[in-house]
């Protein structure tokens, strides 16, 4: 039960990473490119850390990976904010509905 | 030209994380022979926490935890003891880096076990000491902004 859950917890991260890189492929903008590069990537690999610290049991491994979630979770948005804040800072206009090309 | 980001959460981030990649690479740096690591990647580690301090904090706050003209003697100085903990046995009688043959008063079987731990410590103190010197130096950080 416990495995399944596990399971069900690795495919849900390894999903989010897929549409975090689908995202940064697909996006028009700087900024919309960072929210897909940085949002689903810190929560996906927080799913698959928990995920494999539950399959394990408790012990120093996962202790390990819960430092690293907490390390993940302060370091990560925090860079997106970084790079959000220069880019604006710098003037990078956001991409609107007008700025398509085919006017589709 | 560095300048600092004047963004708050930036600010209180890396000075949240700043200790803990420092207790990281000390983890690093003393338990080099036991696991993967060691005192270049200890050393390194020291380097970005003080790099990114750097880069956030800007000039004279993070001059404050470690001050530029610190950079090169700390390179110096570990060198030092990577050469002193390689040579020293010599004089004593025995082969380079023969760790039982320093002459630190402890056991033989002990030394010959952590001895490793001096050659670490040292390589650390050289790596923190020369990047952080070639970040100064690249960056212009000692230099006054005019």
């Amino acid at each position: 039960m416990i495995t399944y859950v596990a399971y069900t917890l690795m495919i849900l991260g390894t999903a989010l990473l897929l549409v975090g890189a689908l995202g940064l492929l697909r996006l028009p903008d700087f900024y919309c490119r960072t929210h897909a590069a940085t949002k689903p990537d810190t929560f996906g690999l927080v799913l698959i850390l928990l995920g494999l610290g539950i399959y394990d049991g408790l012990t120093l491994t996962t202790v390990k990976m819960l430092v690293i979630i907490l390390f993940v979770f302060l370091a990560n948005p925090t860079s997106s904010h970084a790079l959000g804040r220069a880019a604006i800072l710098r003037g990078l206009t956001p991409w609107t509905a007008s700025d398509r090309k085919d006017g589709r | 030209m560095i300048r600092p980001q004047n963004s708050v959460i930036v600010d209180l981030a890396v000075r949240i994380m700043a200790p803990m990649i420092q207790i990281f690479a000390f983890y690093v740096i003393f338990h080099g022979h036991y696991s993967p690591g060691g005192g270049f990647q200890g050393g390194a580690l020291l380097a970005a926490s003080i790099l990114l301090q750097r880069v956030v904090l800007g000039r004279r706050r993070s001059a404050r935890s470690f001050p530029p003209r610190l950079a090169i003697p700390f390179g110096a100085v570990g060198i030092a003891i990577f050469a002193g903990t390689g040579l020293w046995p010599l004089v004593t009688g025995g082969n380079v880096l023969q760790y039982d043959y320093l002459p630190l008063g402890l056991s033989p079987v002990f030394l010959r076990n952590t001895g490793i731990l001096l050659v670490e410590i040292g390589i650390a103190f050289a790596v923190l000491g020369t990047l952080v010197s070639i970040y100064d130096d690249l960056s212009n950080f000692q230099r006054k902004e005019r």
